[in-house]
C-alpha cells in the first residue's frame, strides 16, 4: 500500500465532487485526503487526492477518474517532482510551564500562533507531510486537544529543481 | 423559433432521427405528454417503467441504435433503475428521461422527488439535472452523444416540470463539443504492429470475442480474421453473434457454463486476443489459473475494463472496430508469404478433437420433455433467423448453449447484471424495431412473473411477441446450486404455486398453449410461431435439470462438471 497524490482537474459542474468520492466508494478505493477548489481557468476545479492502494489500484483510480465524463486531466504526481503543502490547525494544552518550549518549537517550525487563552494555543502550520508528521510528534507530548487539516494540495515542479 | 421545455425534448428528439419512446406518464411529464400527439415521435405505453427501460435496452441491441424512454419523477424513475444498471453492465446506449418537481421543489421532499440523478450516478454513463432551459438542447445533444459514443451506455437527463413549461429560442446543436470528453477510438500503430508480431509467433492462438465486438460493430472484421488466419473462437454471452454460431472454427461460450472445448482452449492457447470482452468473473473462473500459458492481448474501447483483472500483456485501447480493421490491414498484406492454416492446423485440430470429445449435449429422454431439447427445436424451426431474448437463469444458459446465433444483435440476454425480467420487455422493444420478424423471448416461470404485466403492452400495440416458458416449477438456476452446493436445501426455490399461464395469456387478449409431452413440442412451437398475435407457450419441463458443463464459482476453468 502506497500513497499517490493525484491532481485531477475537472469541469466544476453541480454534483462533480460525488461522482468523484462516490467512485472512490463505490469501488471500495480509499481516499485519504481531498481537496477541491476552483482554479483559474473558468469552469475549471482543481482536486488534489491522496490515494492509497498498490500499484494496480492506484492504475484503476487514474484510469477510472479520466472515464468520469466531467474529468479533464488526471495527473499521478508521485511520477514527477512535485510540490506538496497542507495547512493544519493545532490547539494544544500549553499551561504556563509548558508554554516557553511550544512556542521555541512553533519558532522553529516557522509556524504561527493564532489563537492565545490561559491554558492553550492554536498553532498553523503550511508544510509538507514530513514537516508535518514531525511537528505533531514534538506537540504530541504536551497533549494535542483538536487538529484540522485541509489535506494535500500540489502542483507539479515547473522546472526539475529543488527549492 | 421559440418553443416551451417540452416541446424542445419533443424537437430534439426527432432531430436525433428517434422513431419510438418508450414510457408512462405522470404529472412531472404530463407537459411533455400534452406535446406527444404533436410529434413525429410515437409513445409506447407500458405497464411499468422496468418495461419502458428494458424495452429500450432491447430496441437498442436489436437495431444498434440508441434506446429512449420516458417516465415521471420519483416512483417513476426509481422504477427504471434496475434497467439503467442493466444497460449500464452490458454497455447499451439508452437515454432515459425522467420527469422531475418544479426547481424550487428540489431538495425539500416534495410530492414524488426524488434525487434520481444521485441514485443513478453509478449506474449511468453520465447524468444531467436540466436546471435552466437554456441549456436543454445542449444537454439533450451530449446525452445522445455519450450514450452512444466511446463505451456505451446508459445517460440519464433530469428535467424539472417548471423547465419544461419556460419558453425559449430553440436552437440544436450541430456539433458536440466537449473539452473533458474525449474516447480514444483509433488504435495505435506501434501496438497494432506488437500485437500482429504476436501472432504471427503464435502456434496456438485463441480469440476471446465479447460484447463489445457487437456494439462495434465489427463481427465482419473478426470473423474475416478468424477464417483467414485460421484462430479459433470463442464468446462471452454478449459476444454470440459476432461470429457465426455454426462456423467450425467457433467453440461455444467459455467459462461458467462455457464448452469444454473452449474452457480448455482457454487453459492450453499460447495467445490470447480478447476484443471487446472484460474478463468477468463469470468467464474466468479462479483467475490466477486463467489462460496460463498465454500472452493475453486485450483490445478495448474503456481502459479500465483493460488491467482490471487479469493482467495484460499488450493493451490496445481503441475501438473494436477500427482496431480490427488495422489488424485486418495488417495481415491482409501477410497472406501471401504466409500459410496461416497450416501453421495453426494442429492447433485447430486438438481444439476440434476436444469439441468432438465432450460436445455440449444432455441426456434426452422420452418420458419428460428436456429443456435443451426445446431450444433445439427452437433453433431447428427459426432455422436461426429469429431475435431470442431471454430471462435470466438456466433458461438464459441454455439459451446460449442449444441455440446457433449467426449474425449479431440477434440474442438479447442481461449479461452483467442477469436481470430476471428483463427478456420479455427486451424482446417487445426489439419486436418494435423489426415489426416483421420472429421475436422468441425464451424464459423460465419465475423470471417471466417480474415484468409479465407488459403482456397488456404487446398485445395493445400488436407486437407478435412469443413467450416460451421452459416451465420447471423452480427458480431452477438457484435450484441448481442448491443441489449441487447447499446439500438440496431448495429452501425457498419451489414454484409449485403458479398461475396457469395459458388463462393469463387469454386474459390479456394473446394465445395460450400448454406442452407436457414431448411429441406436441414441436407442433406446438410450429403453430406459436405461425400466429400473428402475442403467444405464451407453457412448455413444462424436466424439473431438475441442470445446466452443464460448470465450473463451480471460484474454480479453475479446467474443473469442469460434465453431463
Ligand atoms: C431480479 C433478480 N432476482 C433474483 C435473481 C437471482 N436468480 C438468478 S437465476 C434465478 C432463478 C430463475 O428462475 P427461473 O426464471 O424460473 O429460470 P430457470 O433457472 O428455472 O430457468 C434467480 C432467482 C436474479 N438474477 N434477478
Amino acid at each position: 500500500m502506497n500513497k499517490h497524490t493525484l491532481s485531477v482537474m475537472v469541469e466544476n459542474e453541480p454534483g462533480v465532487l460525488s461522482r468523484v468520492s462516490g467512485l472512490f466508494s463505490g469501488r471500495g478505493f480509499n481516499i485519504y485526503s481531498l481537496n477541491v477548489a476552483p482554479t483559474l481557468e473558468k469552469g475549471v476545479s482543481l482536486m488534489t487526492i491522496v490515494a492509497e492502494g498498490d500499484d494496480q489500484i492506484i492504475e484503476q483510480i487514474v484510469k477510472q477518474l479520466r472515464k468520469l465524463v466531467p474529468t479533464i486531466k488526471v495527473k499521478d504526481l508521485t511520477e514527477v517532482k512535485s510540490v506538496e503543502r497542507e495547512m493544519v490547525l493545532i490547539k494544544v494544552n500549553a499551561e504556563d510551564s509548558k508554554r516557553a518550549e511550544i512556542l521555541r518549537i512553533v519558532d522553529i517550525f516557522r509556524c504561527k500562533v493564532v489563537d492565545v487563552s490561559t491554558d492553550e494555543l492554536t498553532i498553523e502550520v503550511t508544510g509538507d507531510q514530513g514537516k508535518i508528521g514531525a511537528l505533531i510528534n514534538l506537540l504530541g507530548r504536551f497533549g494535542i486537544k483538536e487538529i484540522a487539516r485541509t489535506g494535500n494540495v500540489a502542483m507539479q515542479r515547473s522546472m526539475q529543481m529543488d527549492l | 423559433m421559440k418553443l416551451t421545455g417540452a416541446q424542445m425534448l419533443l424537437k430534439c428528439l426527432e432531430m436525433e432521427g428517434v422513431e419510438v419512446m418508450f414510457g408512462f406518464p405522470g404529472g412531472a411529464v404530463i407537459d411533455i405528454y400534452d406535446e406527444i400527439p404533436n410529434s413525429t415521435v410515437e409513445h409506447i405505453l407500458v405497464r411499468h417503467e422496468q418495461g419502458a427501460i428494458h424495452a429500450a435496452d432491447g430496441y437498442a441491441r436489436a437495431t444498434g441504435r440508441v434506446g429512449v424512454c420516458l417516465v415521471t419523477s420519483g416512483p417513476g424513475a426509481t422504477n427504471t433503475v434496475t434497467g439503467i444498471a442493466t444497460a449500464y453492465m452490458d454497455s447499451i446506449p439508452v437515454v432515459i428521461f425522467t420527469g422531475q418537481v418544479p426547481r424550487a421543489l428540489i431538495g425539500n421532499d416534495a410530492f414524488q422527488e426524488v434525487d434520481i440523478v444521485g441514485i443513478t450516478r453509478s449506474c449511468t454513463k453520465h447524468n444531467y439535472l436540466v436546471q435552466d432551459i437554456e441549456d436543454l438542447a445542449v444537454t439533450i445533444k451530449q446525452a445522445f452523444y455519450l450514450a452512444r459514443s466511446g463505451r456505451p451506455g446508459p445517460v440519464l437527463v433530469d428535467l424539472p416540470k417548471d423547465v419544461m413549461q419556460q419558453v425559449a429560442e430553440f436552437r440544436y446543436p450541430e456539433s458536440v463539443q466537449m473539452r473533458s470528453y474525449n474516447p480514444t477510438c483509433k488504435p495505435h500503430v506501434g501496438q497494432v504492429r506488437k500485437v500482429m508480431k504476436l501472432l504471427r509467433k503464435a502456434k496456438k492462438p485463441l480469440i476471446y470475442s465479447g460484447g463489445g465486438v457487437i456494439t462495434s460493430g465489427s463481427h465482419a472484421d473478426l470473423t474475416w480474421l478468424a477464417r483467414n488466419l485460421c484462430i479459433p473462437v470463442t464468446s462471452t454471452l454478449m459476444g454470440l453473434g459476432a461470429f457465426p454460431g455454426d462456423d467450425p472454427l467457433f467453440l461455444g461460450m467459455l467459462g461458467m457454463h462455457g464448452t469444454f472445448a473452449a474452457n480448455m482452449a482457454v487453459n492450453n492457447c499460447d495467445l490470447l486476443l480478447a476484443v471487446g470482452a472484460r474478463f468477468d468473473d463469470r468467464v474466468t473462473g479462479k483467475v490466477d489459473t486463467f489462460a496460463p500459458n498465454a500472452t493475453i492481448v486485450h483490445i478495448d474501447v474503456d481502459p479500465t475494463s483493460i488491467q482490471k483483472n487479469v493482467s495484460v500483456h499488450v493493451p490496445l485501447v481503441a475501438d473494436c472496430k477500427a482496431a480490427l480493421a488495422a489488424l485486418r490491414a495488417e495481415s491482409e498484406a501477410s497472406l501471401d508469404d504466409i500459410d496461416w492454416c497450416a501453421d495453426h492446423r494442429e492447433w485447430v485440430g486438438q481444439v476440434q478433437d476436444w469439441g468432438r470429445e465432450h460436445p455440449l449435449t444432455y441426456k434426452d429422454d422420452d418420458a419428460v420433455i428436456k429443456p435443451q431439447f426445446v431450444v433445439e427445436k427452437i433453433y431447428e424451426i427459426t432455422k436461426g433467423d429469429a431475435i431470442i431474448a431471454t430471462e435470466v437463469g438456466q433458461n438464459q444458459m441454455w439459451a446460449a448453449q442449444f441455440y446457433k446465433y449467426t449474425r449479431p444483435n440477434t440474442l438479447l440476454t442481461s449479461g452483467g447484471l442477469g436481470t430476471m425480467g428483463y427478456g420479455f420487455p427486451a424482446a417487445m422493444g426489439a419486436q418494435r424495431a423489426f415489426p416483421g420478424k420472429l421475436v422468441i423471448d425464451i424464459a423460465g416461470d419465475g423470471s417471466i412473473q417480474m415484468c409479465i404485466q407488459e403482456m397488456m403492452t404487446v398485445v395493445c400495440n400488436r407486437l407478435p411477441v412469443k413467450i416460451v416458458i421452459l416451465n420447471n416449477g423452480y427458480l431452477g438456476m438457484v435450484r441448481q446450486w442448491q443441489e449441487l452446493f447447499y446439500r438440496k436445501n431448495y429452501c425457498e426455490t419451489c414454484l409449485d404455486a403458479q398461475p396457469d399461464f395459458v388463462k393469463l395469456a387469454e386474459a390479456y387478449g394473446a394465445a395460450g398453449f400448454r406442452v407436457t409431452e414431448k411429441k406436441d413440442v414441436e407442433s406446438t412451437l410450429r403453430e406459436a410461431f405461425a400466429l400473428d398475435k402475442p403467444v405464451i407457450v407453457d412448455i413444462r419441463v424436466a424439473r431438475e435439470e441442470n445446466v452443464y458443463p460448470m465450473v463451480p464459482a471460484g474454480a479453475s476453468l479446467t474443473e469442469m462438471l460434465l453431463v
